[in-house]
């Protein structure tokens, strides 16, 4: 794995004809990533809007998961990969940053729920602040609070914070799992297919509790859903086989795409 | 790829056709009320504005029956989106029709009265009726571009027609009654136009996804 600013090379039209977002949080330059000698991304250029929802769709294995998982440096775990290119969070090169202390600035959901199977709800939301030192009792029930409303489940655990996270149902865990990423307040959220595995019921809850926390906090979400991605975003890229495609307003994108490409996808005619 | 959606999108477009035919066959019907002074027809033209109204009816259903079922986007969603807008101006051309039929069979009972530039109002409207729906069957934007810019002579042509009409009323007031009458048809013809505009401005939106109405039409 190695990690480098390389040149800015010229950009395909399409992607570049992107409007940038005044002062974006995340800038995305020349960034290609893979495995071993195969690359995932090629080249990707784009900047991530402040307090943005910000979807990126493609078919699979068109490298959504594998640019999301470079914004906060979880793509370099995986053995083999390797990650080129320039991500600067706030004007600050994310490869020269301590990846613990970039991940709490940029947290994570996960397509499957995953909250610690031996804490309770309470503690499962709690656990990141005191990875952080936050030890002030009063401080952290207040946060635990703040992040589960905020994640639109406070109403449903409020009268069980101390049965086991593991008990609830799968979309109240993702939503757990939202409110674990929010209690250490990070400037950005990504979200990895984070409704592929629930009911629309669930998926529904998860998606208003999105744009209540749109304005506020920074989001990224990978989707296979394109009506997710179009009811949630602000914009929308589109990627294809590792290349940025189209980057553009989602309204654009969704009603007069400006690449062949997107249309065919985003209509159902490949993908 | 081809998709059962393509068939669905296809059948919508093939009655919106059938219902602008309908829709010419009832200016050219309701007109010759008019030129050549024949009342018979006028229930020609509204057994055909029945049928007009059951398409109305029958395209929005399939439209909206396309939209809640398959949430269509990109090209497909502007084509359903011009759909909807072009059924509601082809309803409106078939009343235009029945006006014009209704005001003919009133003139028919009357001494014969000079037309002024009105068959020259029917052949353009017509036209930008009749290419409009050429342009939405072909996709042709450079079409739908020229019907738009025929609509100015169509606004010329009833201006002109004003005057003159006024000018009679003000020489003769025995032709007031007919000279309003023939006001009223130009008025129509006037509106198919307008209509043959919107539809052609719907094409250039479902085609290039680019909303032209109420700007000038690039040269």
């Amino acid at each position: 794995m190695s990690t480098m600013t390389m040149p800015m090379k010229p950009q395909p039209e399409a992607a570049a004809r992107a409007q940038q977002p005044a002062s974006p949080v995340l800038e995305i330059r020349g960034l290609s990533a893979g495995y071993a000698s195969a690359p995932v991304i090629r080249d990707v250029r784009m900047d991530i809007g402040r307090g943005l929802v910000t979807a990126i769709i493609g078919p699979s294995g068109c490298g959504k998961s594998t640019l999301i998982r470079c914004l906060n440096r979880m793509h370099e775990i995986i053995p083999g990969a390797f990650c080129e290119g320039d991500v600067r969070l706030e004007g600050h090169d994310v490869f020269r940053m301590d990846p613990v202390h970039l991940r709490r600035q940029v947290g994570m959901v996960f397509q499957r729920p995953n909250p610690f199977p031996t804490m309770s709800v309470y503690e499962n939301v709690a656990s990141g602040l005191r990875l952080n030192g936050v030890r002030d009792r009063k401080l952290t029930a207040e946060r635990v609070e703040k992040s589960l409303r905020q994640a639109a489940l406070w109403d449903e655990v409020k009268d069980r914070l101390d049965k086991p996270g593991v008990g609830l149902s799968g979309g109240q865990q993702q939503r757990l799992c939202i409110a674990r990423a929010l209690a250490v307040e990070p400037r950005v959220l990504l979200l990895d297919e984070p409704c592929s595995a629930l009911d629309p019921i669930a998926t529904a809850r998860i998606e208003e509790a999105l744009l209540e926390l749109k304005g506020s906090l920074t989001m990224v979400i990978v989707t296979h859903n394109m009506q997710q991605a179009a009811r949630v975003s602000d914009r929308t890229a589109f990627l294809l086989m590792g290349d940025l495609v189209e980057y553009d307003e989602t309204q654009k994108i969704f009603t007069s795409p400006a690449d062949k490409r997107t249309e065919d996808y985003i209509t159902g005619r490949f993908g | 790829m081809k998709r059962h959606f393509d068939e669905d999108l296809d059948g919508l477009a093939a009655r919106l056709l059938h219902m602008g035919r309908l829709t010419e066959e009832m200016i050219q019907l309701a007109v010759r009320v008019v030129t050549e002074r024949d009342a018979l027809l006028v229930a020609e033209v509204k057994r055909r504005e029945h049928e007009v109204n059951e398409l109305h009816i029958e395209i929005d259903d399939r439209a909206l029956k396309l939209i809640a079922l398959h949430q269509p986007a990109a090209g497909d969603l502007r084509m359903i989106a011009a759909a909807i807008k072009i059924n509601s101006d082809l309803e409106r051309v078939g009343d235009q029709a029945v006006n014009i039929a209704e005001t003919g069979e009133y003139l028919c009972k009357e001494p014969k009265m000079k037309l002024f530039d009105v068959p020259r109002m029917v052949e353009v409207a017509a036209s930008m009726l009749k290419d409009s729906l050429e342009a939405f069957a072909r996709k042709d934007t450079a079409l739908a571009k020229d019907v738009i810019r025929r609509d100015d002579e169509e606004d010329r042509l009833k201006s002109q027609t004003f005057n003159e009409l006024i000018h009679l009323m003000q020489s003769d007031a025995s032709t007031i009654q007919r000279a309003m009458d023939v006001i009223l048809i130009s008025r129509n013809l006037e509106r198919v136009a307008d209509h043959a505009t919107n539809i052609a401005e719907d094409v250039i939106f479902m085609v290039l996804g680019k909303d032209i109405r109420h700007r000038h039409v690039e040269a």
